[in-house]
This record gives C-alpha cells, sequence and structure tokens, in this order.
C-alpha cells in the first residue's frame, strides 16, 4: 500500500478531527464535495457538522477562523489556492498574526495554502507566497516537501497554539508516494539534510527539494557531492542546520520556487554572510524563479522556475568558483 | 420593498424599561465626562497617538452595552465609550490603555481605543474595522458547534466601513449561516473627512442589510429612547433566532475624528439639522420628562462620574509603562518558535 502527499493531507486532517473536537475544516467546497483537490474527501460524511462549506469570501473565512481560536476551537481553513489567500491576507496578517501579542490570547488556526506551480495553471493558481507571510511577525509558516512531513507536520500545525500558513504543494499531490505514515517525525522548526554531501549546500523547501535532489544525482555522476538541506518550515528558520552543512561545505546555493525579491533565499544569505561568512569558499548565490507572474504555457512555465537543470548548472558554476 | 423595521412591538420587544434608560443614560454621562478628561490629557501632552470621541453618539452606544447581556459578544468601534462601560468593561481598561500602563488588559502594545478583552466577549478592534464582523461571527458560530445558544454579537460599525469588503463578506455569511450577530452603524454622516455623497449611493445604509437577507431597521441616533428600542429589538430578535440584524443610526459626530482633527468639514447644514441634537441633553430631557429623574439626581450623578474618573486616572498616572528591556519581544505564544531573537554569539 502506498499514500500520496495529498491523501497524507487528507488523513492527517481525519486524525486531527478524530482526536480533538474542537478541530474544524472550513473553505470552499470542502463538504460534500471534498475540496478541489480532494483534500478533505469523504470528511464531511465522517465528521458530520465539523466540515463545512463556506461562501467565496477569503476574507470572511479567516476571521470567521480567529473568532472559532478565540472560543477555543482549532479551525482548519482550506484556501482554494493560496494565490486567493491575498483576499484574506488583511485577516491573516493584522487580525490573526497579532491577537496572542496584542492580547496574550493565542490564535490556534491553521490555514491550508494549496500553492506552487503545476503545469499550465498560470499566474493566478501558482503562487508561492510564503515569504510574505514569513515577513510578518506572529505566523509560522511551514512548506513539507515529502508525504511524511506532510502528514506530521500538518497535526502539528494543528496542534500549535499559533497561527499556521500550511503551505503544500500541489505539484506534490498526487505523484509523491510513501509506504506508509510516520509515527513520529523532525518538530517544526528544524531542517532536515535530505542527502549528505561535502562539496556544496543546496538550502530549499517544498517541491524544490526534489529538484534538488535531482540536480545532486546528476552532480554525483560528474564526481560532486551535494548535500541538500529541506528547511520543511522557512519560519521560524533553522538557521544552525544550514551554518552547519556550509560548514561542511563552504559552498552555498539556496533555491526557490518563489520571486526572488525579499525572500526565503534571500533570508538565508543573509543569515548566512552575516552568521557564518568565514565558512564561505566562494560567495553564496540563490536561483528563483523568474520576477515576472508565472506563466500559464508549459514551454514558458518550464523556464520560469528552477528545474534539476538550472539547479545542477548553478552548482556547477558555483563549485568552479 | 425595504424591510425596514422601527418598530419594536413589531419584533416582539416590549420596548426599553425606565430601569434600562436610566442604565444607559449613567454610562452616557460617565461616557461623555471621560472622553472630555482624554481630551484634556491629550492637550496637555499626557497621551501619546491619537484621542478618538464618542461625542454625539454615546446614545446609539450605550444603548447596545444596556441591550447586551455578560455572556454576549461585543465588538466597538472608536466612539463605544458608552458602550464599553454599559457592557461591563471596566473604566481603567481605558484609562490605562490610553495613558499606556503596563498594566491595562493591552499592556501598551496598542494604545487609545484598540483594547479589550477577548475571551470576555469584548474584542479588541483592529483598525481596518470591517474585518471585526467576521471575527464576531467566529465566535457565534464556535459557540454554536458547542451547544452554546441564546448569546448575541454586536459589531459596530461607522458608515465608512460598510464601503469595505469585508463588511459585505461577513454580513453575507452572517445571513448565509443564520448567525445571532447584530451590525450597528453610526452614520455620522462622515467617515474621517470624506461625506455620505462620497461614501455610498443607496438611500439608505440599511438597503444594504436587505440585498443580504438581513433584517434591516434604521434609528434616529440622537434619539435617546428610540435608539434603545431599536437596539433591543435588534438584540431580542437576533437572540430569538431570527437571524442577523442590521441597525444604521443616524446622527452626527460633534468633534473631529479625534482630538487632532477640527472637523472644521462638518458643514453647519448638519450641525443646524436635528442630526446635531446633543443625544446626552436628549436624554436628560427624557427621564426629566418621564419624571424617571429629577435635575438634582442628574448633577449627583454627574459629580459621581466625575469623581470616579478623577480616582481612576490618579491611580493610573502612577503606573509604570511597558519597560523595553523586560518585553519578551516575542509575537508567538509557543517561545521556542520565536524568531527575531538577538543572535546566539
Amino acid at each position: 500500500m502506498s499514500i500520496t502527499y495529498l491523501e497524507a493531507i487528507r488523513e492527517a486532517q481525519a486524525q486531527a478531527l478524530r482526536q480533538d473536537p474542537r478541530v474544524f475544516i472550513y473553505g470552499q467546497d470542502v463538504g460534500d464535495f471534498g475540496g478541489a483537490f480532494k483534500a478533505t474527501k469523504n470528511l464531511a460524511r465522517e465528521y458530520p457538522g465539523r466540515v463545512l462549506n463556506a461562501p467565496i469570501s477569503e476574507d470572511a473565512i479567516v476571521g470567521l477562523s480567529v473568532g472559532a481560536a478565540i472560543e477555543g476551537l482549532r479551525p482548519i481553513i482550506e484556501m482554494q489556492f493560496a494565490d486567493f489567500s491575498t483576499v484574506g491576507f488583511n485577516q491573516i496578517v493584522n487580525q490573526a498574526a497579532t491577537l496572542y501579542w496584542r492580547t496574550n490570547v493565542s490564535c490556534p488556526i491553521t490555514v491550508r495554502l494549496p500553492f506552487g506551480g503545476t503545469s499550465g495553471s498560470g499566474p493566478f493558481h501558482s503562487q508561492c507566497i510564503e515569504a510574505i507571510y514569513a515577513h510578518y511577525p506572529g505566523l509560522v509558516v511551514l512548506t513539507p516537501a515529502t508525504v511524511e512531513d506532510a502528514y506530521a507536520m500538518l497535526l502539528e500545525a494543528v496542534a500549535l497554539d499559533d497561527p499556521v500558513i500550511f503551505c503544500e504543494h500541489k505539484l506534490l499531490y498526487y505523484h509523491l508516494k510513501a509506504e506508509s505514515l510516520p509515527a513520529e517525525a523532525l518538530p517544526i522548526g528544524k531542517a532536515r539534510i535530505a542527502r549528505e554531501g561535502r562539496d556544496l549546500t543546496v538550502v530549499t523547501y517544498s517541491a524544490m527539494v526534489h529538484e534538488a535532489l535531482v540536480a545532486a544525482e546528476e552532480l554525483a555522476t560528474e564526481g560532486w557531492q551535494i548535500e541538500v538541506v529541506d528547511l520543511r518550515s522557512v519560519k521560524p528558520l533553522d538557521t544552525d542546520t544550514v551554518i552547519a552543512s556550509v560548514a561542511r561545505t563552504g559552498r552555498l546555493l539556496c533555491v526557490g520556487e518563489a520571486w526572488p525579491w525579499g525572500g526565503v533565499t534571500a533570508e538565508l544569505i543573509a543569515r548566512v554572510a552575516s552568521e557564518g561568512y568565514g565558512l564561505l569558499d566562494a560567495p553564496p548565490q540563490r536561483l528563483n524563479a523568474k520576477d515576472t507572474p508565472v506563466p500559464y504555457h508549459p514551454n514558458l512555465w518550464a523556464a520560469h522556475r528552477p528545474t534539476a537543470r538550472s539547479v545542477a548548472a548553478a552548482a556547477r558554476n558555483l563549485l568552479r568558483s | 420593498m425595504m424591510q425596514t423595521v422601527s418598530v419594536p412591538g413589531a419584533m416582539g420587544y416590549a420596548g426599553a424599561s425606565g430601569e434600562l434608560l436610566l442604565a444607559a443614560y449613567r454610562c452616557m454621562v460617565r461616557a461623555r465626562l471621560l472622553d472630555d478628561k482624554f481630551a484634556a490629557l491629550y492637550r496637555a501632552g499626557m497621551i501619546q497617538g491619537g484621542v478618538f470621541l464618542g461625542r454625539g453618539q454615546e446614545a446609539l452606544s450605550g444603548a447596545i452595552g444596556v441591550s447586551l447581556q455578560k455572556t454576549d459578544v461585543f465588538a466597538p468601534l472608536i466612539r463605544d465609550a458608552a458602550g464599553r462601560l454599559a457592557f461591563g468593561e471596566p473604566m481603567v481598561d481605558a484609562v490605562r490603555t490610553y495613558m499606556g500602563s503596563a498594566q491595562g488588559p493591552i499592556r501598551g502594545r496598542d494604545g487609545n481605543v484598540h483594547r479589550g478583552r477577548p475571551q470576555e466577549g469584548l474584542l479588541p478592534m483592529i483598525s481596518h474595522l470591517g474585518a471585526m464582523l467576521s471575527v464576531v461571527n467566529g465566535i457565534l458560530f464556535a459557540r454554536r458547534m458547542k451547544g452554546i445558544t441564546g448569546c448575541v454579537g454586536v459589531a459596530s460599525l461607522g458608515e465608512g466601513a460598510t464601503s469595505t469588503g469585508a463588511f459585505h463578506e461577513a454580513l453575507n455569511q452572517a445571513a448565509v449561516e443564520k448567525l445571532p450577530l447584530v451590525v450597528v452603524v453610526a452614520n455620522n454622516q462622515y467617515a474621517y473627512s470624506t461625506p455620505n455623497s462620497n461614501q455610498f449611493a443607496c438611500a439608505n445604509l440599511a438597503d444594504k442589510g436587505v440585498g443580504y437577507g438581513v433584517s434591516a431597521h434604521t434609528v434616529d441616533g440622537t434619539d435617546f429612547a428610540a435608539c434603545l428600542n431599536v437596539v433591543g429589538g435588534a438584540v431580542a430578535a437576533a437572540r430569538a433566532g431570527k437571524g442577523p440584524q442590521l441597525v444604521v443610526a443616524n446622527l452626527l459626530r460633534l468633534c473631529g475624528h479625534g482630538e487632532h482633527d477640527p472637523g472644521d468639514y462638518i458643514e453647519a447644514k448638519h450641525k443646524n439639522s436635528p442630526l446635531g441634537r446633543d443625544c446626552v441633553k436628549v436624554a436628560e430631557e427624557v427621564l426629566l420628562k418621564k419624571q424617571l429623574a429629577d435635575a438634582a439626581q442628574i448633577a449627583v450623578w454627574r459629580s459621581a462620574a466625575l469623581r470616579e474618573i478623577e480616582e481612576v486616572v490618579a491611580q493610573v498616572q502612577r503606573e509604570a509603562g511597558p519597560d523595553p528591556f523586560v518585553e519578551d519581544w516575542q509575537a508567538l505564544s509557543t517561545p521556542h518558535l520565536a524568531e527575531g531573537q538577538e543572535p546566539k554569539s
């Protein structure tokens, strides 16, 4: 038996509903229909009254979840696409993210964002907006890259007393599979060494972990040993694990599917430059999507985002410098 | 056909008792005098940031406060000193927040009217006021899930907030979910300096409720007794399971947007119209006419309120503000996940 990344997300929500009566799910089409991606398939039937359809009102969806959290419940919000969460942005960054700091009342909401590019999805169904949420104090921003992490981190997110932006990559939904769900996992806030190496560190997260692993495999045939760090959470950012890896390799390449300006890769380079400058044998580099909206056509899309091939090319350049 | 209802009897509400009128009036007076004190402290340079008064809106605000029960939910706007006092907010919370006391509910992290006690049903506003409606919806929604019935949530707005997307999303959401939400709009003719002619084009703001299937009511916001009847009726209707209610009160802000604002854009035609009546004076006339109080009694209440205010301010003036060296500088309640700490070196 194997389980996909998407099924892991569904199973984590089923488990959360099963083990905690305070949990409910609210979002567009999540009820009997089971969600646009079927991440809540059958849950409305299995947990009557706790998996509820919302009107197309992202602002009010998030606002309602904040009120429910104040009342002691643990809402899981499904945004149909991460891109649409901008309509609820104000409630996330100004209401949810500031509540604890202002009032000492915590705000345990989990906002699931199906995010990232898939072929043919275009400018409004492909965005990677984790950095915008990470910019604001008061939010935890998670970016699981594996089936196991999708499951374990979602369960941990729901149990957390703070608002969590849970970025689940749509490209991983169907084809990423695992044999079973984990009984335990690294805690939120800890990065994972996805592949060990000694020549260069690639730090990345979510779907780009898999591009980096393919690139590392390719470079291994050329005699290079690439270490791949999977951040798992972009906020908090596990700077210690990143610096320790750079200490081993002396070279840093940061890869993100998001746009470059002010993003996670920029933050990584800033931290390594200021806290681990002496560990670097070459200037740290980064690779991101191009600074345009995400294109629709597969030819354009494949060139817009980093791929195993472009990661490998950037790594080769850095290894030679 | 617009479904505006202004007759309380139509909602099965008996109307405000003399006792309720007196309770509301006393909160109005305390609020007016407290606001006057804040204005004086602001002019003396003793309050950082803005000061926002409820002058001219006390009757509506007080009507909200006395119509609610302790177990209800109230998301006030910036001019709701009367409603907050009537709902049970201790006066010291207001003074501590304005004066930045570390002992206040917000501990100097936010100021002036941005205060509350969320777990006691009093929500601390964010400046994007329309966003508070759906938070009230969330509390009511959660209570229903928990099997708690019979409670009501009131969200206070100005007419300006009815132009925001958040207002429309939340009003529709409340209607879809049939939540016991009462939205009270103080239509004070100006959103900061913007007159209604630049704010909306419908004949009556109550029409916005009708469009969502929400029962809508209009009231003269300067008329003390009418405010109590209409707000009380709307709260009773929501409590009785009749779904969300919208109350639009027409009145005039008798001051600037804040104390930094002379409000010289407020047109004389409004000031000289019935909208420009001082609702506190109107309330006094009602009490005298109904023989619920005489002039001597009113004077006693006023001096009691002044004494209370002076005592609270004197107490808070002795309290320290927040100490940046003691502040934990953490926005998360989970300490080990908080970022932004000084780098370990």
